[in-house]
Order: structure tokens, then C-alpha cells, then sequence
């Protein structure tokens, strides 16, 4: 899809250019005026947070919040958890989504329909609706406290599912064909899928691992549920540990972590725009 | 072992290895996933009925209470409380997300230069992290150094405790989720706009349409598979919202919606079969309404045939 084709005429001729861009403008400003004040409010010093707040541009930029975070609090262990935690979650999102994708789009085999319903309604389904049991089957496996329930509720919940659900529309689209000559060449259903039918399902994958690794990077309610420790918190939960010990919050460094937990994904959102721009509305609307 | 690859019709039979092996392969490849969502999710989902029919208060054995846990639904004002705050913020958010969406889609469905720029910029809220979002807004809508107040007390009004009384509470936890969101919505209703063919708005204007008559009898209709489609995940996401909430408020009194009250209830009170209660209360909820959005779709849903 180019979205920059095939414009519409009709519409908003009438208005003229100049009240068209301040529109804009005016309209981008609640979007983009948070996380730039993030960034700059994270330069500025406990005081200077709170003697001006308006202030965009800070007096005097000063890092030590940054070096704050690092030296006083596990801020680099829970950004290494929330790191480690998305690679593994987004890999094996992609291996096990494309494999069931590929089976169920391609081979026949009994409770095929059932399961894909199944499927189908666990992408529909609130899982956190689900908490209360999946914590008990946890405690009991004696999980609790570690990062194995927060992975493992992310590779097989609505992620997973929709992974697999988009997988399997994907995979729906290549010829037959290419199944059969490849069979007929000697290649097994592993090999067809690992040689011929993985390579063919890059954008997919690509997509696949936008969603697998944001879902993953944002999710709050698993490590609020399963974690007790600091050091084991993710980023969600350590923005939320710079408080004193009445509960007051140090402003400064919580922006501070904050600008740290987004940077990575708005740095990768504007290198790779186009291609996360397209596998999110390409997965919206083929469903 | 020769080989000789006769083209095959494709009606006739292609060769198979044995029937059972064809049979088996494909549930090797789906089985990784069907044992973790078995395990995790189709489990649970029929544990939750069962469990909200028990009164488990951890540490305590669980006790069969049959449907007391339903009928203490029906008497807790807190949990009715929640009823009416999920409803107010479904209805305040799902058609604010909605508007908003195909507003900033049309905005942007011109020839203009720097469309690039603003198609970013109101999408960028959606890569920024849901948490590092809303504690930016809890700090900009704190009440005595909040920029949002303020801004207020600069024009001479006194601003409101945003995050805690009554109507702005879940005011602000919407207009905080809404501009978070609505950058998804809006490109899929851009790219939706974009596919209606430019042949169908010439036909319309020369039988004399204007714009905004072309929009909504021509433009929309075409629409109106993707819109509904949108609706409901927007619903469902309305309804799944925990996150926001809790950074954003704590899940004050004011916000204490259904899906923070089962949190409240499982692992603050520890109450587990009074949470499964309110799990499967959310659950039917949320089937009936993606039921409804279903059965209505009939009625104002346009499928070209």
C-alpha cells in the first residue's frame, strides 16, 4: 500500500494551505509535546522540573540523572531483564507463530478447524482476564518470582496467537504449487519450510517481530503480577521505583528512565518508518 | 531410482508419502503452539467458571459457595461502581478514538507537503512506551506543579486534582489512551480511504455531491467493513485497559474500572474466587458486546456485491 498515492481530491480543496498546515500543527502538538518535554525534562535538574514546568529547553543540560539511574538504582539490570526478555520472547514468537502458521495453512491433519478456533479466540480474549488461574498453575510449578511465566504468557497469549493467525493468512497467499515442486524434488515439509516457505515470509516476520517485541517492551501487568524483587523488574515496573520512601517520586530520574525505555523504539520507528508503519496497518485490515 | 517428473494435471492425485505420515506432519508443526496456549490459556479459561464457584481466599483451601460469589456481585457497590465506570469510559472512548481517527485520516488524505511529518507525528505516541506515556501525563497533570494546571492558573483558573476527582479522573485516563492509540486507527483509516477507488467520488460529484455528501453516502459506506472491524478491537482494547490506569491513578475511585477491580480483588485482597467471579464477568461482557457489534453489522455494514 502507498499511502501516498492515489490522494483524494475532493475533500479539503476548499481550505486553503495556510489554515490547513495550522491545523496540523496545532493537532500535532498533544502528540508530540510529551515525549519531547520527556526528553527535555529528563536534561533538567530535580528544581528545574518544578520551577518551570513550561519550559522546553532546559537552563543548563545536566546528564546526572541519566548517570543517577545507573549508579544509585538496578536500572541497568531491569533494562538488561526487559532486553533479554524481548529478544527470547520475540524469537521464539517468530519460530513457533510461522511453524503453526505453516501447518495450518498448508497440511491437513485432524482437529485442524478446532484448533484454529481456538486460536482464533485467544487473540479476542482479554488474558489478564485469565491471571488469577495461570498465577495459581505458576505458584504451584514453583514460577513465581522468576521471568519464565512473563515469557512464556507472551509466546503463547494474544501475541502468539496473532502470529500465528497472521502466519497463516500469509502463508495462504503463496501457490500451491510451490509445495508440490518442492516435494516432488526431494525436499521433506521441514525442509519446505524452512528453505522455501521462511524466506518467502519476510515482510511477515518483519511485522511479526514489531508486534512480539512492543507487546513485550510494554507489557506491565505479567511482571506487576509475578514480580517481587527490583532486580528482576522489567522496565514498566523499574520507571515506577524512583520514589522516596513516602512515596513521593523523583521526577527528575523517572524521566530520566523513561527517555531511556523509549529511545530504542523510536529510534528504530524512525529509521525503519515505512516498513512499521506498513506491517502495522497491513495487519489491521487483511484480518 | 528414476526420476521422472511427468508434469501432473492438478485435478489428478500428486504423490503423497504414506496417508499416516501426511496426517501427522502437519500437527508436529501447530503442536509447539497448541501445547503452550493448551497449558496457558484454553486451561485457564475453563478453570476461571469453575473457580469463581469456590471461595478461595489465599492462604485458605478453596470452599464451594455455588453462585455466592455472583450474588455478592450484585450487592457490592464497589464492584457495581465498576460496572458504571467501565461503561462511562467505553462510551467515552471508543467513539472519541473512532472520530478522532477518521478525522485525522481525511486531514491527511490531501496533497500537502510535510504529510510525512504529521502522518509521523500523530502515529509516533503509539511507538512510545504505554508506561513512560502515562507517567509523563501523570506529571504533566499532577495538581499544584503540573504543566497542565499550571497553564490554567496562567489564564486564572484554578485547575482541578486531574488525577483524582471524580469526572476529570477518567476524562484525562481517556484523552491519555486516546492520543496514545489513535495513530493506528488513523493509518488504517488512511489506508482504507485511500483504496476507494477515484473513479466512485467522479461519478458522485457529477451527479452533483458535495464533499461532505460524497463522505458520508459514498466514502463511508465503502468504509464501513474496516470501521466496524476497528471498533471492535478498539472496544475490546478498551476493555482489556489496565496498564494506563494503574500508572496513571492508581486505580483511584474514579477509575476503578471492572478489569482494575479484578486486579484489586486477586492480588491485593488475594480473593481468588471472587476475581474469577469478576474474570468471567469481563469475559461475558466482552462476548456479548462483540455479539452486538456483530448482529448490527448486518444493518449498517456495505459489502460490495
Amino acid at each position: 500500500m502507498n499511502l501516498d498515492r492515489n490522494v483524494n481530491r475532493s475533500s479539503l480543496r476548499v481550505v486553503s494551505n495556510g489554515v490547513y498546515y495550522l491545523v496540523m500543527l496545532l493537532l500535532a502538538v498533544p502528540f508530540l509535546f510529551p515525549t519531547v518535554w520527556m526528553f527535555a525534562a529528563s536534561l533538567k535538574s530535580d528544581q528545574e522540573i518544578f520551577q518551570n514546568p513550561l519550559a522546553l529547553i532546559p537552563q543548563s543540560i545536566s546528564w546526572t540523572n541519566f548517570v543517577r539511574i545507573f549508579h544509585d538504582y538496578p536500572f541497568a539490570a531491569q533494562y538488561f531483564n526487559s532486553v533479554y526478555i524481548a529478544i527470547v520472547v520475540t524469537l521464539c514468537t517468530l519460530v513457533i507463530g510461522a511453524l503453526a502458521g505453516y501447518g495450518f495453512a498448508r497440511l491437513r491433519f485432524p482437529g485442524k478447524d478446532f484448533m484454529f478456533i481456538l486460536c482464533l479466540s485467544a487473540m479476542m480474549l482479554p488474558s489478564e482476564a485469565l491471571s488469577i488461574p495461570q498465577f495459581a498453575l505458576f505458584k504451584f510449578l514453583g514460577l513465581n518470582n522468576t521471568h519464565i511465566p512473563i515469557i512464556l504468557l507472551q509466546i503463547f497469549g494474544g501475541t502468539g496467537a496473532l502470529a500465528v493467525f497472521m502466519m497463516r493468512q500469509h502463508f495462504l497467499t503463496l501457490p500451491k504449487e510451490l509445495d508440490e515442486a518442492a516435494l516432488m524434488d526431494g525436499l521433506d515439509r521441514w525442509g519446505i519450510f524452512w528453505k522455501i516457505m521462511l524466506p518467502l515470509a519476510r515482510p511477515v516476520l518483519v511485522a511479526t517481530a514489531i508486534f512480539a517485541f512492543l507487546n513485550s517492551w510494554n507489557d506491565y501487568f505479567n511482571p506487576l503480577v509475578y514480580l517481587n524483587s527490583s532486580e528482576q523488574y522489567t522496565l514498566p515496573l523499574g520507571l515506577q521505583t524512583f520514589t522516596d520512601p513516602l512515596g513521593g517520586v523523583f521526577w527528575n530520574l523517572t524521566l530520566a528512565a523513561s527517555t531511556l525505555s523509549t529511545l530504542p523504539l523510536l529510534l528504530a520507528f524512525l529509521v525503519a518508518q515505512r516498513q512499521f508503519v506498513q506491517s502495522m496497518v497491513g495487519s489491521g485490515v487483511k484480518g | 531410482m528414476t526420476t521422472n517428473h511427468t508434469p501432473v494435471p492438478r485435478t489428478s492425485s500428486r504423490p503423497r508419502k504414506g496417508g499416516w505420515e501426511s496426517q501427522w506432519v502437519g500437527l508436529l508443526f501447530v503442536l509447539p503452539f497448541m501445547i503452550g496456549l493448551t497449558v496457558l490459556f484454553i486451561g485457564p479459561i475453563l478453570a476461571v467458571p469453575i473457580m469463581s464457584l469456590y471461595n478461595w481466599v489465599l492462604p485458605r483451601a478453596p470452599e464451594w459457595i455455588g453462585l455466592g460469589n455472583y450474588a455478592r456481585m450484585g450487592t457490592d457497590r464497589e464492584v457495581l461502581h465498576s460496572v458504571w465506570v467501565t461503561v462511562l469510559f467505553v462510551v467515552m472512548l471508543v467513539p472519541t478514538n473512532i472520530i478522532l481517527a477518521l478525522g485525522l485520516a481525511l486531514l491527511l488524505n490531501v496533497k500537502a507537503k510535510a504529510l510525512g511529518f504529521f502522518r509521523m507525528a500523530l502515529f509516533s505516541p503509539v511507538v512510545v512506551p504505554l508506561v513512560a506515556w502515562a507517567l509523563v501525563w501523570r506529571f504533566v497533570l499532577q495538581p499544584d506543579f503540573g504543566l497542565v494546571n499550571v497553564l490554567l492558573g496562567k489564564l486564572g483558573i484554578q485547575g482541578p486534582n486531574w488525577l483524582f476527582e471524580a469526572p476529570w479522573a477518567l476524562i484525562a485516563v481517556v484523552v491519555c489512551l486516546v492520543i496514545e492509540h489513535v495513530g493506528m486507527n488513523m493509518l488504517i483509516f488512511l489506508g482504507a480511504l485511500q483504496n476507494v477507488p477515484a473513479e466512485v467520488h467522479e461519478a458522485a460529484k457529477i451527479d452533483g455531491a458535495n464533499s461532505s455528501q460524497t463522505f458520508f453516502k459514498v466514502t463511508l459506506p465503502l468504509m464501513s467493513p474496516t470501521v466496524f472491524l476497528t471498533v471492535i478491537v478498539t472496544l475490546i482494547g478498551a476493555l482489556k485497559s489496565f496498564a494506563p490506569i494503574y500508572v496513571l491513578t492508581g486505580g483511584s475511585d474514579a477509575t476503578s474500572v471492572l478489569m482494575v477491580q479484578m486486579w484489586k480483588q486477586g492480588f491485593k485482597y488475594f480473593d481468588f474466587g471472587y476475581a474469577s467471579g469478576l474474570s468471567w464477568l469481563i469475559f461475558l461482557v466482552m462476548l456479548t458486546l462483540t455479539w452486538m457489534q456483530w448482529q448490527l453489522r448486518k444493518r449498517w455494514v456495505f459489502y460490495e456485491s
